[in-house]
């Protein structure tokens, strides 16, 4: 361990390599947290679900590429897919938590997620599965940085989703309404807007977003039926540490994470970068009530 | 509290019929031991998830951690103290429930002043870090686990001593917590629960209350951990110790099932499960996990009062 450590601040071409690709990475992180930033906002629910939309969202992609498309289609294909997939969740599950106890919420989530990891289990098998997008990759500094061009595809993605999300909230009718809901449902549905249909869309653009993270996640990286819960543990990360209804607060986040986590992957190796996730998050957690403590309020 | 509604005879009637189960009914089945014994697991479970979820309102995913730790402890013990099989057996069970006992004192000075979202989501990365710490730690075996020494008796008498020390371990845990959910502890917890801003303007030492609570919960589960991981015979960091997607997810529907914050409703989700899982899991065919997916969006979703909830609504309104 300390040896992958000094070996990681003497040889800086192969830090700017973990780094870097980590910071790609981290794009796609964003690209989820946009959406779990929007439910949590929005419908006042953790969507643990989150990280299975995603990894849906890769297996749509997965098997378009199977049956002969070409994998960047894919990606606007899992987008669609998948929200309607969410629109669907919300019809027949999430409606009916929105406004009970948060535990409820939590639970039928956490619920949904393990039936989707299972049936994604069932259907796909177990196998670590991965996409060629066919589109090479970028070598620097003689080549002891290697970036994949989907990845920067990735990275380009995520901030303009963010960018048109942004635009969205902020100008389109819908997007309006999603904010007016957002902070106070009552008097949004007093001044005439249809809070249960925002909610379904706002449920249905989560999914499309997931869908497109899932997607250049299986072309950028691998995924496999278990790898959900540690994208919904990102994404809830991300979404702490920036807040609630902070697009650039999120991107940021997203980012350092996955910088980070590439850095932690290869000091402690990879078989503990998993843990590393999900200790990171009690971490951040801990230290986020103790900094509130101090103002003598708490995490809720 | 729903247990008032209940006459004390009928309590009464209950515990000698479980008693007598307990007592008898490994000797009557004797094929059956090791179910019989899961289904003293599956009670200590319930009953420790109650605790904090049902009683202080803190709905933890993470209790798997403290099963684990009192897995692996045992398991680390018996295979390293050298021992003979019950010496090394019981003081793996000492050790299991000492380090489960601190391990939630540490994890709750930390994380229990967390609420709501937060300690459902923290606790839930807490039990999965656990299992992919322990998966890549050689020392415990890593990804490939650890197998216990083998038990020195007869086949039978395996399986009856693990079944009567569960039951032994259930009933001590069943009556402690009786006792305690009467006194004024359990009144706090249950004011923890209804609103802890409250409970602490009325001077009540919420942080040390909720970190007791836990480590009661700890100390049973430590202590299961190793008899489970000794009647199994081989611990996996995913799937036996920190099972969150198995045993840490049961955890929690059975105490919603049976009705969260009484008495008997973990006990009776408890059974429920575990009777309906061992008769009909065979039958679905691997998609036993997908089914237990379903099941809790539904229970959850539709049933979230669980049957002891009911029947105090039932009660009610018949009554009015």
């Amino acid at each position: 361990m300390l040896d992958n450590l000094s070996l990681f601040f003497q040889y800086p071409p192969l830090a700017a390599d973990v780094i870097l690709n980590g910071l790609l990475i981290g794009a796609i992180f964003a690209l989820a947290a946009y959406g779990m930033a929007l439910v949590w906002g929005v419908l006042n629910i953790v969507n643990v679900v989150q990280g299975e939309l995603v990894v849906l969202g890769g297996y749509v992609t997965f098997l378009a590429v199977q049956a002969g498309l070409p994998p960047l289609l894919g990606l606007p294909l899992s987008a669609a897919v998948m929200f309607c997939l969410g629109w669907l969740i919300y019809r027949a599950i999430v409606f009916r938590v929105v406004d009970k106890d948060i535990f409820i919420s939590i639970l039928a989530t956490f619920g949904l997620s393990i039936l989707f990891q299972q049936l994604a289990n069932a259907m796909f098998g177990s196998d670590v599965r991965t996409v060629d997008a066919g589109l090479g990759s970028l070598h620097l500094l003689d080549g002891t940085v290697t970036l994949a061009y989907v990845k920067l595809l990735a990275f380009v993605l995520a901030l303009g989703a963010g960018g048109a999300l942004w635009l969205f909230l902020r100008h389109a009718r819908l997007g309006q309404a999603i904010r007016a809901t957002a902070q106070n449902p009552r008097a949004a549905r007093i001044l005439g807007i249809d809070t249960n249909r925002v909610y379904a869309m706002t449920y249905a653009l989560n999914g499309a977003l997931c869908g497109a993270a899932g997607s250049l996640a299986v072309m950028a990286w691998t995924i496999h039926p278990y790898i959900g819960l540690p994208y919904t543990v990102r994404s809830f990360m991300v979404v702490v540490v920036a807040g609630v209804g902070n697009v650039a607060g999120v991107v940021a986040a997203g980012l350092g994470l996955g910088a980070l986590e590439n850095v932690a992957g290869f000091v402690f190796g990879v078989e503990f970068q998993i843990a590393f996730v999900f200790a990171l998050m009690v971490v951040i957690l801990v230290w986020r009530n103790a900094m509130a403590a101090r103002k003598r309020s708490y995490l809720e | 509290m729903s247990r008032a509604t209940f006459p004390r005879l009928s309590d009464w009637h209950i515990a000698a019929v479980l008693a007598l189960f307990g007592l008898a009914g490994p000797f009557l089945l004797p094929t059956l031991a090791t179910q019989i014994a899961f289904l003293w697991l599956m009670v200590v479970f319930a009953l420790t998830w109650d605790m904090l979820g049902g009683r202080m309102g803190y709905n933890s995913f993470g209790n798997i951690v403290f099963f684990g730790i009192g897995c692996y402890a045992a398991a680390v013990i018996q295979r390293d103290a050298g021992l003979p099989y019950f010496e090394g057996l019981a003081l793996g069970l000492v050790a299991g429930a000492v380090l489960s006992v601190l391990a939630a004192i540490v994890f709750g000075a930390a994380m229990l002043g967390i609420r709501g979202h937060y300690f459902a989501i923290g606790t839930l990365g807490l039990g999965i870090a656990a299992g992919e710490i322990a998966a890549g730690w050689d020392y415990v075996g890593a990804g490939s686990g650890m197998a216990l020494p083998l038990y020195p008796g007869e086949l039978g008498e395996r399986e009856l001593f693990f079944c009567y020390s569960l039951f032994a371990l259930a009933a001590c845990c069943f009556l402690l917590f009786r006792w305690i959910y009467s006194t004024r502890f359990g009144l706090a917890l249950n004011a923890i629960r209804d609103d802890q801003d409250k409970a602490d303007a009325m001077g009540l030492r919420t942080t040390p209350i909720k970190i007791v609570a836990w480590s009661l919960s700890a100390f049973f589960l430590g202590i299961s951990g190793g008899l489970a991981a000794n009647m199994i015979g081989f611990i996996d960091p995913r799937d036996v110790a920190f099972a969150g997607a198995t045993y840490g997810v049961w955890m929690v529907l059975m105490t919603i099932l049976g009705g969260k914050g009484t008495l008997w409703g973990p006990v009776l989700g408890a059974f429920i499960f575990h009777v309906t899982q061992e008769l009909f899991w065979t039958w679905l065919l691997g998609w036993q996990r997908v089914a237990l997916g379903l099941l809790i969006v539904l229970i959850v979703v539709f049933f979230p009062q669980g049957i002891m909830g009911w029947l105090a609504e039932r009660r009610a309104r018949t009554a009015s």
